[in-house]
């Protein structure tokens, strides 16, 4: 089979699947976790988890704050200080953050999600010290010029041209998150609309900053050549010297969305759109917001219907209905307020989208009506097992694993019980969650199709005048 | 596939990632005798590479890795994307999408399920090159698993609905690729760079070319392109020297001895430079820039490796994103990468801008460019990049998947695993001689090709762009991932 990557949808946030791709290589035998932690007296949580094969290390900051924390009509701005968190402090000169990590023969980046921002470095076991230093400093001491900020505002501009303007289906996504959302900002994108990217200052991502950036408000996963003896004084020499911000942190309260009442439709045409594609996502909850158990069924049933060729909607609309050239989907757990499931399929060439939409509906109908048979089941469980295990061989995607839903509140202890809870899900129970949460009421329908007059690329080139 | 790897796609992580990640091609022959030991202190702890040949004959690096259990295996057949036939382009591409549809007695569906049952991983790409294969197993059930892997690789079906629905999603790919502006960019710099050979040709076919493509056709490419003689295969992680031995006579014992590969001849980028628009309908023109480079064996290449690491190679740091990016905010991605095919070797790059200002960013990059020809990399440029190179090469060896991929580039390159300790040695062996003589040879000449992917200009709207910035402001851009 092959993988789409001209309809595949930005997901929420990349660490979406983290959660999903959860257990470690003690399922099994159920060891004692190879995870130590501690907390500093400012509040800031440290995270060690060693892997001992190569004498690296990956450092992470997670802050609990991202694009659904933000002011109404600043969206943008907390992946826009996540850019200006590179620029300079006291220490630091004015661009020399990533210099100084290149010339120690690191890597780092960053990101944002809707729920947390993270910083990273990749380096060997012997510049971790610095690297705690570095980023224990600008936790606190950012500083931003005028100038730094509007040619910074330019970067974001090119990066949402490169990521949404450039790309029908990612507009789609866009519209069908501000329908799906009638009152969370998880509706507003998380690199901002442009209009209001436009108008970030300095001033607004100083507030955010200086807000939201405290030790009490942060995580530190540190994963890697390194044990947590070894880590402990580092991280009270470095961010133990920071000041907690009092009023950050305990409890973070977004606008609810209000029951859903009715389906949601969003048409684009595009001359772009390629083939004719239809999309479907539903509101479900996430990890934090469903009852026990609830998300690991949605987990295992957004695997059957929609995730591979062995899916139910691969098996239906593309192989015995032949309406579609491609079809799946995934639930998406891992939001602090809310979950996903989406689904996609793109219109085998000559027919109506009406008609993939119908075989899709009755493909939904069938596993609310009757459920998963029990191999289906047992091979999404394995599956998803297996993934966790296969995740473990990577310290960076450990990082992220423990550092998403730590950042979400989550336990180390429920992370690492999530392939026993995967285990103990029964077909009864992700018939409910089909049931319940594959309900139209709570969805958004999109369609992409390519218009008639289609302004693509003309197959020889010109030469440049 | 190729543009996939080739160019950094827009690593879809997620759609507020501050930066772009930079893959390359996973870049032939190293001869040893059966358990014979290369002791390496590697850059990872106390790695081994074990250099085997199996009772029946074949070759293989392994690295054991007992403490977590699972193995990764990549292996790799030489011919690639380049052997596809006149009229069938996209034939390596159809059968990477192909080997998990069906093997043995088990129908697409069947294979499938038994795949999820068992856990294991197994995918498949095409280079211009080579054709890969990657697999990943638990240790619990690897009997049960390689023995699905051999089924794939000896008895693949090819079943007419599979084919049929396979070249289906291709087709659509293609339909989506061709409303992408970066990837026809890079497909049309290709066909440009490389008209009349094989490199020039659309890796991933054409609509008329995918509709030729037949059942028998897959399978003339399995049996000319799978031999034993053109195979390379690293195993990491939880498996003993002597698995292995059976592992590859089980898995590709029954393979021909040689493959039939068409020769392919040696080429380079076309001469005396060339600039082209390929209108589309985009906010943001995507332009690719590059010319022909040194091979991977000349005495130059580490250093042609460290100029494009100062120029446009990973990390933050490098020139095309201090003055593109950070100074004037013409871009979020500008890169550059050298790449050495087996018949040609290239460098080169790619900037996106908003489609009135692309000219400004293209002027940028050309002056970087001749300035890097004229004067070579200051000493600081020059410290840096190498301080970087050295210091990261350990960072490409702490997965098993990722040390399986490194040692598979250096096998198919005809190094031996001795080359992980040499390596960061012959960075440093490099002298700012060495760096001003090579940037030179690389970079002065009027060869540059240049694609750009964007509306018509309209010279109403030129350029109202922002001034450069006085103070230097910090650079972002990804790591560099060549195999080298």
């Amino acid at each position: 089979m092959i993988k789409f990557p001209g309809i595949r949808r930005f997901s929420k946030m990349l660490a979406i699947s983290m959660l999903a791709v959860a257990p470690s290589i003690s399922h099994a035998a159920q060891a004692p976790s190879r995870v130590g932690t501690f907390t500093l007296g400012n509040g800031l949580q440290v995270v060690v988890i060693p892997d001992h094969r190569a004498p690296v290390v990956t450092h992470m900051v997670w802050y609990k704050v991202g694009g659904a924390d933000e002011p109404k009509g600043v969206s943008g701005i907390a992946h826009f200080l996540e850019h200006l968190m590179f620029k300079s402090t006291e220490k630091i000169p004015v661009g020399e953050f990533s210099k100084i990590v290149a010339k120690l023969g690191g890597q780092d980046n960053a990101f944002t999600g809707h729920d947390a921002t993270a910083y990273f470095q990749r380096v060997s076991k012997d510049k971790l010290p610095t690297m705690m230093e570095m980023e224990a400093d600008r936790m606190v001491n950012l500083r931003l010029t005028e100038k730094e900020v509007l040619t910074e505002r330019n970067v974001i501009l090119e990066e949402r041209r490169s990521r949404v303007e450039n790309n029908p289906a990612a507009i789609l996504n866009e519209q069908m998150d501000a329908a799906l959302y009638l009152s969370h900002p998880y509706g507003i994108p998380i690199i901002g609309w442009e209009h209001e990217i436009a108008k970030l200052s300095r001033e607004d991502a100083l507030n955010y900053y200086k807000f939201f950036y405290a030790p009490n408000n942060a995580i530190v996963i540190i994963s890697g050549d390194v044990t947590v003896e070894e880590v402990r004084p580092l991280a009270e020499a470095t961010y133990g010297k920071l000041v907690a911000n009092p009023a950050v942190g305990a409890t973070r309260v977004r606008p609810q969305e209000p029951p859903p009442r009715a389906a949601r439709r969003v048409a684009l045409e595009d001359p772009r759109a390629g083939k004719a594609s239809l999309h479907r996502d539903y509101i479900a909850p996430s990890y934090v917001t469903a009852t026990p158990g609830e998300a690991e069924a949605l987990d295992l049933m957004g695997k059957i219907l929609a995730e591979g060729a062995t899916s139910r909607l691969y098996k239906k609309l593309v192989v015995e209905d032949k309406v579609a050239s491609s079809a799946g989907g995934s639930y998406e757990g891992s939001g602090l307020d809310s979950g996903k499931i989406s689904l996609y399929a793109i219109a085998a060439d000559g027919v109506d989208l009406g008609k993939v939409e119908a075989s899709m509906d009755a493909a939904i109908a069938e596993i609310r009506a009757n459920g998963v048979t029990d191999a289906e089941l047992q091979r999404s469980k394995n599956s998803n097992i297996a993934a966790y295990t296969y995740e473990s061989d990577n310290q960076m995607t450990l990082a992220r694993r423990y550092g998403w839903s730590l950042s979400l509140g989550r336990s180390i202890e429920q992370i690492e019980n999530w392939p026993d809870a995967i285990a103990k899900v029964s077909a009864e129970d992700v018939k409910k969650a089909a049931a319940r949460y594959l309900d139209v009421r709570g969805s958004v329908t999109g369609t992409l199709t390519p218009s008639e007059a289609a302004v693509q690329a003309q197959a020889p080139a010109k030469t440049r005048s | 596939m190729t543009m996939r790897h080739l160019c950094r796609t827009l690593a879809r992580l997620g759609p507020a990632f501050r930066n772009v990640g930079l893959r390359f091609d996973v870049a032939a022959l190293a001869a040893a005798f059966a358990f014979i030991t290369v002791a390496s202190t590697g850059p990872a702890n106390a790695m081994k590479i074990q250099t085997i040949k199996s009772p029946g004959g074949i070759e293989a690096w392994l690295v054991e890795e007992h403490s977590v259990p699972l193995m990764a295996l990549r292996y790799s057949f030489e011919g690639g994307n380049a052997q596809d036939p006149a009229g069938k382009e996209g034939l390596a591409n159809f059968m990477t999408a192909m080997m998990d549809e069906g093997a043995g007695d088990l129908d697409s569906a069947a294979y499938q399920e038994k795949m999820e049952e068992l856990s294991f991983r197994m995918s498949f790409d095409d280079t211009r090159d080579a054709f890969y294969g990657s697999f990943e197993t638990l240790t619990t059930n690897r009997a049960d698993t390689l023995a699905m892997l051999k089924l794939a690789i000896n008895q693949p079906r090819f079943d007419k609905d599979a084919v049929d629905r396979i070249r289906a999603q291709l087709q659509a790919n293609l339909a989506y690729a061709a409303r992408d502006p970066e990837k026809t960019a890079f497909k049309e710099w290709f066909a440009t760079a490389f008209a009349g050979h094989a490199y020039g040709r659309p890796s991933s076919g054409t609509e008329a070319s995918l509709a030729a493509i037949t059942r028998d056709d897959l399978e003339a490419y399995r049996k000319a392109n799978f031999g034993k003689n053109n195979l390379k295969v690293v195993a990491v992680g939880d498996i003993t020297a002597e698995e292995l031995g059976k592992l590859l006579d089980d898995v590709f014992g029954a393979l021909p001895e040689k493959s039939q590969l068409q020769p392919v001849d040696m080429t380079a980028p076309i001469k005396g430079g060339k600039e082209q628009l390929v209108e589309m309908a985009v906010p943001q023109a995507v332009a690719v820039f590059g010319l022909g480079a040194m091979p991977r064996k000349d005495p130059d290449f580490m250093a042609a490796f460290l100029i494009n690491q100062i120029v446009g190679g990973g990390g933050f740091a490098s020139s095309l994103m201090e003055e593109v990016r950070e100074k004037r905010g013409l871009a979020y991605s500008v890169y550059s990468f050298i790449q050495p095919y087996h018949h040609a070797s290239i460098f080169t790059g790619g900037v996106a801008t908003k489609a009135e200002a692309i000219d400004q960013s293209l002027d940028v990059i050309k002056s970087e460019l001749k300035r890097m020809a004229d004067n070579g990399p200051t000493q600081d440029q020059f410290d840096n990049a190498k301080k970087y190179l050295v210091g990261s090469y350990a960072l490409r060896f702490d997965t098993n998947a990722k040390i399986a991929s490194q040692l598979l580039a250096l096998f198919e390159d005809g190094f031996g695993p001795e080359y992980v300790d040499q390596r960061n040695a012959q960075i440093e062996a490099i002298t700012m001689d060495d760096a001003k003589r090579v940037a030179k040879r690389l970079l002065a000449n009027p060869d540059l090709i240049i694609t750009v992917v964007g509306p018509k200009p309209d010279p109403a709207k030129k350029a109202a762009v922002a001034p450069v910035v006085q103070k230097p402001a910090a650079a972002k851009s990804a790591p560099a991932e060549a195999p080298l």
